[in-house]
């Protein structure tokens, strides 16, 4: 496998930056990485300016990438500001520029058939979900979306996002916005109704790990984009790694950095992430 | 001739010469395969590799990581495919890919790091092998190689029995020890071509919301510019005493300047390892860098700036 084969390191310019919820859209003028960059992908930048005491690069994955415009290639993000990385990079203005690498990580698997997509995100873990349901259209497949949180204004749900699906379901955990309850409460109904051939997720964890617990059930295919903490973002740093079983059975602890973010629901091995299962090739807890 | 050809850039370690003073330094440059797409290989002095070890290792569980200022602190526990894995994977791609190779071996016990060597002793083309002695001696109540000087001098010897004569070997040492300089002595005396100074810094950060320790492993390594001191006080030290010995410095490399300050203490080369999680041309920007600035004061060779601050 080529590893990081399509990432390119550029200084990269703040087109725009906008509050949106909970959370900040950001534009960058990104030139050709753009032409790249597919859903599910993720970017690196660096934070904190020359002199920060921020010595690691922050992942974000791709909102949309376009190649088109009057800015030639661009890529947007949706940054939740949760800690100091992410709050500087939110607060950049318009012009200025970050150190950005990119397209990293795989993508979501797109099927060549018209296939039924049921797109599953938790939080700002919606965003990659929206330029997917773009490609899924244009391929004539059938997407319908649920999108949840714990309250409204921690949904991300743009208004352009709901032009890409056929139906788009909101829930809440405290009613503040659509279905009170979780993703998983509405999951086995639209299933059902929409004869939902695939699924896709991207979201917390735990949400993950559900969401793939009722794909198993009724045996379909489930792709979901993980999140472990990096260090990196490219593969040297070994600290990503959730357990998977490979394509010849074996577990091994593996970098969602490289072997993900992206992957098959039902290669993860569930239960405690934050374990390593017995089993598992070197185990030497 | 022109200035730049003028300057004599090389480093030598036991009895091999690399055109330039910069390497990866081990666990922070992957396979290789994830950096070649950012610059190439052979571009550095030396790939040193990730620290291999007898048997597959899966690393330790999560969180393995967490950001400390101007550092960060990792328990990785050595994840690796194993020696003969390595040596059918790695080893030629990355001579394929005309990279001068270290490699950097760990064990659990002395007999583990001979297996090593002897494994290593017949690969051939191999620039030399770096000792991380800053492992668990499970045969020793799991006190670390690097803390004692007996089982440093032990590793040591074990290995150039097993490798060789000539075969470079370069003692990665740990800054957590009372007296480095005596480490340094006893694994210069068994077979030692050079040192690697210093290891991370062992260190620990606990979550305030959990109230529990960040990191799955309790404990972890320190490294990133929040280090460097320690490494510079180390690096001259022991270059203090043993002024024949080449060192390869690391501990928060991040610049031309910081590459420069530790050869001015006394390093022959230079390992550049968490800036690279940060920047991955970090390793080739500080090789830049660090020609530039020496060519600036005036040097015409590396070698007359090695251990110029020392009074």
């Amino acid at each position: 496998m080529k590893i990081n084969s399509r990432a390119v390191q550029k200084s990269v310019e703040v087109l725009s930056n906008k509050k949106v919820g909970s959370y900040h859209h950001m534009v960058f003028s990104v030139g050709e990485m753009a032409l790249s960059a597919k859903p599910g992908n993720f970017v690196a930048i660096s934070v904190g300016g020359p002199n920060s005491a921020m010595v690691l690069r922050r992942a974000f994955a791709i909102y949309r990438a376009s190649d088109r415009g009057n800015y030639g290639g661009t890529i947007e993000l949706v940054v939740a500001a949760h800690g100091s990385g992410s709050k500087w990079l939110s607060e950049r203005a318009i012009h200025e520029r970050v150190d950005m690498v990119g397209p990293l990580g795989t993508a979501f698997g797109i099927p060549t058939d018209q296939v039924n997509a049921l797109l599953v995100g938790g939080g700002y873990g919606s965003a990659p979900l929206f330029g997917l349901a773009e490609v899924l259209k244009q391929r004539g497949c059938r997407v319908d979306i649920v999108l949840g949180a714990s309250t409204a204004n921690k949904i991300y749900a743009p208004l352009e996002g709901k032009r890409s699906v056929n139906t788009m379901t909101l829930t809440t955990e405290d009613g503040s916005a659509g279905i009170t309850g979780r993703v998983t409460d509405v999951m086995p109904g639209l299933i059902q109704k929409n004869s939902v051939d695939i699924i896709y997720s991207c979201g917390p964890m735990a949400m993950l790990e559900a969401v793939d617990a009722i794909a198993q059930g009724a045996g379909i295919m489930h792709q979901c984009a993980v999140e472990e903490s990096m260090a990196c973002g490219i593969g040297v740093c070994m600290t990503c790694v959730i357990p998977l079983r490979d394509d010849a059975g074996v577990i091994r602890m593996q970098r969602t950095c490289i072997e993900g973010p992206v992957v098959d629901g039902s290669k993860v091995i569930w239960g405690n992430l934050r374990s390593i299962p017995q089993g598992t090739l070197g185990f030497n807890q | 001739m022109s200035e730049f050809q003028a300057f004599d850039f090389r480093t030598k370690f036991g009895n091999r010469y690399f055109p330039a003073p910069v390497f990866t330094a081990s666990g922070c440059a992957g396979s290789g395969k994830e950096l070649s797409q950012f610059f190439d290989l052979n571009e550095l002095g030396a790939v040193v590799t990730k620290s291999i070890s007898v048997r597959p290792r899966s690393g330790r569980a999560t969180p393995r990581m967490a950001e400390t200022p101007s550092g960060m602190l990792n328990s990785i526990g050595l994840q690796g495919p194993g020696i003969d894995d390595f040596l059918a994977v790695d080893i030629p791609w990355l001579q394929s890919k005309g990279a001068r190779v270290v490699v950097s071996i760990s064990g659990e016990t002395v007999e583990e790091y001979a297996t090593l060597a002897r494994k290593l002793r017949g690969v051939n083309s191999l620039y030399g092998i770096e000792v991380n002695i800053s492992c668990p001696n499970v045969e020793n109540r799991g006190l670390v190689f690097a803390c004692d000087p007996v089982a440093s001098r032990a590793v040591l010897e074990a290995v150039r029995r097993n490798i060789g004569g000539d075969y470079p070997i370069i003692a990665k040492l740990s800054p957590d020890v009372t007296d480095i300089v005596s480490i340094a002595r006893e694994v210069v005396a068994a077979g030692a071509d050079g040192l690697a100074l210093i290891n991370t810094v062992l260190g620990m950060v606990i979550d305030i919301d959990a109230i529990r320790p960040k990191l799955a492993g309790i404990t972890g390594g320190l490294s990133g510019p929040a280090i460097r001191p320690i490494a510079v006080r180390a690096i001259y030290q022991v270059h203090s005493a043993l002024p024949n010995t080449p060192i390869l410095g690391m501990g928060g490399v991040a610049s031309g300047k910081d590459a420069l300050e530790m050869i001015f203490a006394g390093a022959s080369g230079i390992s550049v390892g968490t800036a690279t999680f940060g920047n991955p041309t970090a390793v080739t920007k500080i090789k830049e860098e660090l020609l530039a600035l020496l060519k600036a004061k005036g040097f015409k060779t590396l070698k007359d700036a090695v251990g110029a601050a020392h009074v």
